[in-house]
């Protein structure tokens, strides 16, 4: 019967794209990475381990991955906002869609406006700058151009940007956690805290783990906003920031390449950790 | 007291999502010289002074912007539509020895950092003569999408398979069974797609940036963003342009806020 192979007739598109556009590029990348080429020339000449051997030791380089941590210990700040008015607003039903809107709706906004309505923000003598002078701090800052302040304005402006959606996510959490759970508390003498003890936490462990994770590869892989606000000057440049301009400004596509591959096997480490601690209670895709 | 608590936080923190917005606005609608002497958090003196946004519209080339990114979402999301179902329908509809192994590739994928792996995709979009054409942008958003097949395949769940079988009995192929059952009655699950991943391609900056050089080809994230340059010292102008790329946002919110939340978790508890 030729009816037993139809279903590779419906897969073959997604297929086919899922390996163009995805697998043959990172096997290929794997190849550059060994290899020194401007991107333009037929020929490549090997370079054995050298790029990785400088991603690793060159001191540029251990700069822009320090440049992360800015953005995931804001990610703490995220998720601590998040679930705090996740909780509030489980308990709470008067205003709460409009309240769950306006929280959630940056995650919504376009990267580049984002960036835009942040550099306007932070203009020396802005917006942030009068807000600050009403409630005592005068003076105006150089908020993007100072090194030692930049990386917190972008690390902010992302916690803007992103709270919302681990919102959502906490809300969606609680609230599928039967409500009966709380009257059966609440009978039993349980109050507000324990409620969050005893029932919610243990309802959202595995989305709140799965954050942390989102968080960790969320922040080696920091792109958009830094990029669009201050370009990665003032020593705000990330690491992907650093592959783009390797690659696409001053043509090393091998080094570039081993800089990706770099994150790619620390992101899947750390999805294969992730795993390990949190299992997946049912993998629902089949 | 905790309740005052609770209402002091939530509204500092509307004010704190919302503030940085509204002043963007206010800047939107002042002339130039109003801009350089009135302070950040004055509203503007004439809300009807559309100046700016005129010159954000024409000088910008915000309608190219707008038909670029209008042609790639059309496009790409009608491929995505079929080129997801399908492959959903195969996933849940047929058993199969390698069906671990192609779930397994396209979850893998999806832990791929889109942002890298551009540094080798971008050889292999040039090897196919696309660079600075709409089509690189559009055959790398129908690409490697597991959301997509992850909510298809979720909804094919529930669309009980005695319906394929009773088609079948009455003389339709496999694929009739696609066409005339399963597309039909997965339509809440290709708004769900299409909401939330239009939003993402409107939204995206780096695919078109890399790809889309030209100024023909700017949709509206680099239109944005190119427009800064020129304009670095005009603030009230950038304030519009801003705002212009932001108004559709508000309108799709606003309409479908429900699809949204809906695609949103379903899309990031993977």
């Amino acid at each position: 019967m030729t009816k037993a192979r139809t279903h590779w007739l419906y897969l073959a598109p997604a297929l086919a794209l899922l390996i163009t556009f995805t697998y043959v590029p990172v096997a290929n990348m794997v190849w550059y990475s060994f290899h020194k080429w401007d991107g333009l020339s037929p020929t490549m000449t090997g370079a054995g381990l050298g790029n990785y051997v400088r991603v690793l030791t060159d001191e540029e380089y251990r700069r822009v991955f320090l440049v992360s941590l800015y953005y995931f210990a804001a990610s703490f700040l995220q998720i601590a906002v998040a679930l705090y008015f996740a909780v509030v607003l489980t308990f709470q039903r008067r205003l709460r869609n409009l309240f769950k809107g306006i929280l959630f709706f940056p995650y919504l906004l376009n990267g580049v406006a984002v960036g835009f309505v942040f550099l306007y923000l932070f203009q020396p003598g802005g917006t942030l700058d009068t807000v600050l002078g009403f409630l005592g701090v005068s003076g105006d800052h150089l908020w993007l151009g100072d090194p030692d302040i930049a990386n917190y304005s972008l690390a902010g402006t992302s916690v803007w940007r992103f709270t919302g959606l681990s919102f959502v996510l906490f809300l969606g959490a609680i609230q599928s956690i039967p409500p009966d759970l709380y009257e059966a508390a609440e009978i039993d003498g349980a109050n507000r805290w324990h409620q969050f003890r005893f029932i919610i936490a243990p309802g959202i462990r595995r989305i709140i783990g799965l954050s942390f994770i989102l968080a960790i590869s969320g922040s080696l892989s920091v792109f958009e906003i830094p990029f669009i606000m201050t370009g990665g000057a003032n020593g705000t440049r990330t690491f992907v920031i650093r592959a783009y301009e390797t690659a696409f400004q001053f043509r090393q596509i091998g080094l570039a390449s081993a800089m990706a591959v770099v994150l790619l096997l620390l992101v899947l480490l750390i999805t294969w950790v992730q795993r390990r601690i949190v299992p997946d209670e049912e993998v629902t895709l089949s | 007291m905790i309740r005052i608590g609770k209402w002091i936080s939530l509204i500092g923190a509307a004010l704190v999502v919302l503030a940085p917005l509204v002043v963007v606005l206010f800047a939107a609608f002042k002339t130039h010289s109003e801009y350089a002497t009135t302070g950040a958090l004055t509203p503007p003196h004439d809300w009807f002074h559309l100046a700016n946004f005129r010159t954000a519209w024409t000088n910008g080339a915000m309608l190219r912007g707008f038909l670029n990114t209008t042609i790639i979402l059309v496009i790409s999301l009608t491929g995505t539509v079929f080129v997801g179902t399908l492959a959903a329908y195969a996933v849940n509809r047929f058993q199969f020895r390698l069906k671990r192994l192609v779930l397994g590739l396209f979850l893998v994928a999806a832990l791929v950092p889109g942002v890298t792996t551009q540094i080798a995709t971008y050889q292999i979009v040039k090897s196919m003569d696309l660079v600075n054409t709409l089509w690189a942008a559009i055959v790398l958003f129908l690409g490697t999408d597991i959301v997509s097949i992850y909510i298809f395949v979720q909804f094919m769940q529930s669309i009980p398979p005695s319906l394929d079988e009773a088609a079948v009995l009455d003389g339709a192929t496999r694929f009739g069974v696609y066409r005339r059952i399963i597309l039909p009655l997965m339509k809440p699950a290709i708004a769900t797609v299409v909401i939330i991943k239009g939003i993402a391609i409107y939204n995206e900056f780096y695919i078109p940036f890399l790809y889309l050089r030209s100024p023909g080809l700017n949709v509206i994230s680099t239109a944005l963003f190119r427009f800064k340059g020129p304009y670095g010292a005009q603030w009230e102008v950038i304030a519009a342009c801003t705002m212009i790329v932001i108004l559709p946002t508000v309108v799709i919110f606003l309409l479908l806020q429900r699809f949204i939340y809906t695609g949103i978790t379903a899309g990031a508890t993977k």
